[in-house]
């Protein structure tokens, strides 16, 4: 394997790992927000 | 402050795309390692802003231990979580750049395997913090932080006191560093701290609205019929007012 191929993997690796946890913020926001909407309309 | 988080957002999304533009394009390659050796401008800067959040939990959890202050504990958790995202980064990049390096992925070597015990010390406080629900669970996750923080100098220093396979560090090592090299470890090293500062902030803010979401809700529950909406709970709360006896 070409020693790029290795620097890229890293490079798509870190931004993936940080992408499925920002991802997992927005869900967990839009979430609170569905909950927040849930009781004000109580 | 709602107007602030947004802008910081985009200069630091611009920051990290300069930082990757340097790292990749401008930095030089190294003579022996060739391309692979750019890793380094995320792997360092990775380690460094999941020690500095691991600091971070320290010292919120000593501050909640002190004074049970609940933002504290709202900090400990916040800090806790972003730091275990940086160091899984520290943790997969550093075998893919050891296989073409070493030509194997991974040793059992102090700085590996402290960094390794390091991210499982971490993901055992947030597995408490997730699925206890005793009253005394933020009380526990204090203490734990404090006995993982410990294992961040030996991360740190074990390279030093102890013959490894991992290299010795560049600054304050010993080595020695191009000037262009340099400067853009520094830029990115500055650009990972502030990203993770913003991560660590907005998972604060998360944190803060689910546990004045999950108070509103244990209210109105206990109010039982009687409709109270979230937004009249907040404002007695903020007010110091009991909501159970407006």
């Amino acid at each position: 394997m070409n020693s790029s191929n290795y620097l890229y993997a890293a490079y798509a690796a870190t931004w993936l790992i940080h992408g499925f946890y920002i991802s997992v913020l927005i869900r967990r926001y839009f979430r609170l927000r569905g909950r927040i909407s849930g009781q004000t309309k109580r | 402050m709602k107007r602030v988080f947004p802008i910081l957002a985009v200069l630091t999304a611009l920051l990290l795309a300069y930082g990757f533009y340097e790292a990749m394009w401008v930095a030089p390659t190294e003579r022996t390692m060739g391309d692979v050796q750019r890793i380094f401008y995320y792997h360092v800067p990775s380690a460094w802003t999941g020690f500095c959040l691991f600091f971070t939990n320290l010292l919120a959890s000593i501050v909640y231990l002190i004074w049970k202050n609940p933002k504290a504990d709202a900090l400990a958790v916040s800090s806790a979580e972003v730091g275990v995202v940086f160091c899984t980064i520290v943790l997969v990049t550093g075998p893919i750049w050891a296989r073409p390096v070493w030509g194997i992925w991974w040793t059992w070597d102090v700085r590996l395997t402290s960094t390794l015990v390091l991210w499982l010390i971490y993901v055992s406080y947030l597995v408490l913090r997730r699925f206890s629900d005793s009253s005394q669970t933020p009380v526990l996750a204090a203490v734990l932080a404090i006995f993982g923080a410990l294992d961040v100098p030996l991360v740190y220093f074990s390279i030093w006191f102890f013959r490894t396979q991992h290299p010795q560090p560049v600054i304050g090592g010993g080595g020695s560093l191009d000037p262009r090299m340099l400067r853009v470890f520094l830029l990115n090293l500055f650009t990972f701290s502030c990203f993770g500062a913003m991560l660590c902030w907005a998972r604060y803010r998360l944190e803060w609205m689910q546990r004045e979401v999950d108070e509103a809700e244990a209210l109105e529950s206990l109010l039982g019929t009687e409709s109270v909406s979230l937004r009249d709970t907040q404002v007695k709360i903020a007010a110091g007012k009991n909501p159970r006896h407006p």
